[in-house]
């Protein structure tokens, strides 16, 4: 038996990792590669220049101002006799101009990259992580309910915290304690009634109220009805204006999408035999949730991720445009193009060079996300 | 069957309905079985008749809603599985009761290595160093029979053949040493030498390990050849119950005879394969009385309105037939006076 498995057993074929495998497809789609490139091109300029443009003595000082060397178109070469010792800029030229202030656009755009990076990341970092945990819950446990006793005394609960927070405290001390009690005598009387047939209204308040899977896909119907940039202008609004802020904003107001997509291949996974398997092994639910079914269904989200990346490149430089991003003397994108539009006729590369590089950036990502979708979804690999 | 010693399983009149949307099927109805300590029972029955069910019942897998488990106790080295908490049923999944699963290559996660879920299966239940884990492992995939295991650990599912695969279901099943493997119809999708490999291998690990074996399957040919107990089910019910030997030589049971009688045998040869008439009732609408009576060839009409409760013929030989019950007396006293 195990000479003969032995030659069954080896195949002759190389042996391609997954990686290995998918590179293989992806290679083939050019324009993907041309993101992929793109996209390392900008992932590396901007990393280098959040180190070239920051400490006390920056390579390319993003914030000097040299108002004698205003509006220079790109290329220009600085007049030295009008500069202080160290002003001059590091390249001899003027690499993209300069603005009304006489600051290196080109040092303005390294700084700007950086924002624009991390903001497209960490933003789509948070949608992506509250996506996948509430898709997760919504497509695993979503026909488990909430019953009405719950429902109840989370209103109750609830109440009384917004009270307590408005400064009623006693009317807030009270429901509270309503809370509790209630907790307390439901837990008692199913303890009573575990073995007799509960009375009516007992049995009213056990009856399911709504599923979780209702609740979330509810949640995400309604937050999708916002228009999402009028949201996040009315919250940044609101909020002091950070970098952080905006991550934040962008990533809580876009998870939505994610959500569907790992709800529907979890309700589709969760009935798959290794799931049952899983179970049967006795591993616990967040496990099975996270570690098992998780790889299973990250392709479409993969996919989704990388153009949300663009998405939220361009809801930051469309929030900094509008003057509610970044705050300055901090250069992003957005907020170059923003300064640049009152000299769009005197001083066109304001506008054109960073309007240009969103538009590679952004179209790079999207290259790179649909090079990545072909090669990961097998139906769409014999076109 | 050990009668000294509690039996390692005991399902005591399980009833398991799943709730519809109009009605209620009641996929178990009232079971009971034993499972002692080293013993292999067989569950044998037609598709829907509850075989695996009350399997899952016992690991508390019954999907809820819409399955309930109405009534009844499993007891587990005593201990009652339906009152468990889901944590401490956690601990006892895969550590003390596995299971092998009937289409080994839906059961394995795709995007793991099966050396990636042969360590989970350890790891839920064991605090082991990485090391210790992989030789154990290989350890385990020798024991079934895998060549090369090193290799193998790093192989995915689909690189495997399905009787492999099945040997990786049930080293899996085998990771934490187990008192019980529960095998739901593990060969039901391999080919038949596989089939045979699969079988020899779990009978080996059970000699070797000592544990107890409850096989579910429609195929009385691997029933005689593994099977210490076999209970015959039908439609949610035990029909029979024995050992190999009484159920192959002396069925008491109608449906028991049918099955037999439909095998194909050296004595049938060129003639047409014996069936019995209908099939099996819908778990939503099942017939009053006995459930097989419109099936049966020996149904009286006491069949059609009473659930016959089971006749003992003595040395644990159980079935569910009063009708074949009285023949066999009548004869018998009628021996009697011959004598």
């Amino acid at each position: 038996m195990t000479s003969a498995e032995n030659i069954l057993e080896r195949p002759e074929t190389p042996r391609r990792t997954r990686l290995q495998e998918l590179w293989l497809l992806f290679k083939e789609n050019r324009l993907a590669i041309l993101g992929l490139v793109i996209f390392v091109l900008f992932f590396s300029t901007a990393v280098v220049g959040v180190i070239l443009t920051s400490g006390e003595d920056p390579v390319f000082d993003p914030a000097l101002i040299r108002l004698q060397e205003k509006l220079l178109p790109p290329l220009a070469r600085p007049n030295l006799e009008t500069l202080a010792h160290g002003e001059a800029p590091r390249l001899g030229v003027y690499l993209f101009g300069t603005d009304d202030l006489g600051r290196d656009v080109f040092s303005r755009m390294l700084q700007g990259a950086w924002v624009s990076l991390t903001v497209g990341f960490v933003a789509v970092g948070i949608s992506v992580l509250v996506g996948i945990f509430m898709g997760g819950i919504a497509g695993y446990f979503g026909q488990s309910h909430i019953k009405n006793d719950q429902v109840i005394i989370t209103v109750i609960m609830f109440a009384g915290v917004v009270l307590l927070g408005l400064g009623k405290e006693m009317a807030g001390v009270v429901l509270l304690l309503v809370g509790h009690a209630s907790i307390v005598l439901l837990l008692v009387s199913k303890r009573i009634f575990r073995k007799r047939t509960p009375p009516k209204w007992l049995k009213m308040l056990h009856r399911n109220a709504i599923s979780l899977d209702t609740i979330i896909m509810r949640l995400v119907d309604i937050m999708l009805c916002f228009p999402s940039f009028f949201l996040i202008l009315t919250v940044v609004a609101l909020l002091p204006a950070s970098m952080y802020n905006i991550m934040i904003v962008i990533g809580l107001t876009s998870w939505m999408g994610t959500t569907r997509f790992v709800r529907a291949e979890f309700l589709s996974l969760r009935e798959q035999d290794f799931v049952a398997a899983a179970k049967a092994l006795g591993i616990g639910n967040f496990r099975i949730i996270f570690r098992h079914m998780m790889p299973n269904a990250i392709a479409p989200v993969l996919v989704s991720a990388t153009i949300g990346i663009a998405t939220a490149i361009l809801t930051e430089a469309g929030l900094s445009f509008l003057g509610f991003g970044v705050p300055p003397p901090h250069a992003t994108w957005g907020n170059i193009l923003s300064d640049g539009k009152r000299f769009i006729f005197d001083a066109p590369w304001l506008t054109w060079i960073p309007g240009t590089a969103i538009l590679i950036v952004v179209l790079c990502f999207n290259l790179f996300g649909e090079g990545l979708k072909d090669a990961m979804n097998p139906k769409l690999r014999e076109k | 069957m050990n009668h000294d010693k509690d039996p390692l399983l005991s399902v005591r009149n399980l009833k398991v309905y799943f709730h519809g949307r109009d009605d209620t099927a009641r996929a178990v109805d009232g079971v009971s079985y034993d499972v002692g300590k080293g013993e292999t029972v067989c569950l044998v029955g037609e598709s829907g008749c509850g075989k695996t069910v009350s399997a899952l019942a016992i690991l508390g897998l019954v999907p809820d809603p819409p399955g309930e488990i109405v009534s009844g106790d499993i007891l587990f080295k005593g201990r009652n599985i339906l009152r468990l908490k889901e944590v401490e049923l956690q601990h006892i999944r895969g550590n003390q009761i596995a299971m092998v699963f009937q289409e080994p290559l839906t059961s394995l996660n795709p995007v793991f290595t099966i050396g990636n879920q042969i360590e989970e299966a350890i790891q839920v239940h064991e605090d082991l160093e990485s090391k210790e884990l992989r030789d154990r492992c290989i350890r385990l995939l020798k024991d079934v029979g895998i060549a090369s295991p090193e290799q193998r650990l790093k192989d995915y599912p689909h690189q495997l053949s399905g009787g492999q695969r099945q040997r990786v279901m049930i080293a899996m099943a085998l990771a934490c040493n187990p008192d019980l493997i529960i095998a739901d119809e593990p060969t039901t999708a391999l080919d038949v030498t596989v089939q045979a490999q699969i079988l020899n291998l779990l009978r080996t690990i059970q000699q070797k390990a000592g544990m107890s074996i409850l096989y579910i399957t429609h195929d009385l040919g691997v029933v005689a050849n593994i099977a210490d107990q076999v209970y015959v089910m039908y439609s949610g019910l035990i029909a029979e119950k024995g050992n190999t030997e009484q159920i192959f030589s002396q069925p008491r049971h109608p449906y028991t005879r049918g099955l037999l009688a439909s095998l194909p045998g050296r004595s049938s040869r060129g003639k047409r394969l014996h069936s019995i008439p209908g099939s099996v009732p819908n778990p939503s609408h099942k017939p009053g009385g006995c459930p097989f009576h419109p099936r049966c060839a020996s149904a009286v009409e006491t069949c059609q309105s009473v659930l016959p409760d089971m006749c003992d013929y003595g040395k644990g030989h159980l079935s569910r037939c009063p009708v074949i019950y009285d023949l066999e007396r009548q004869e018998k006293s009628r021996e009697k006076r011959g004598d």
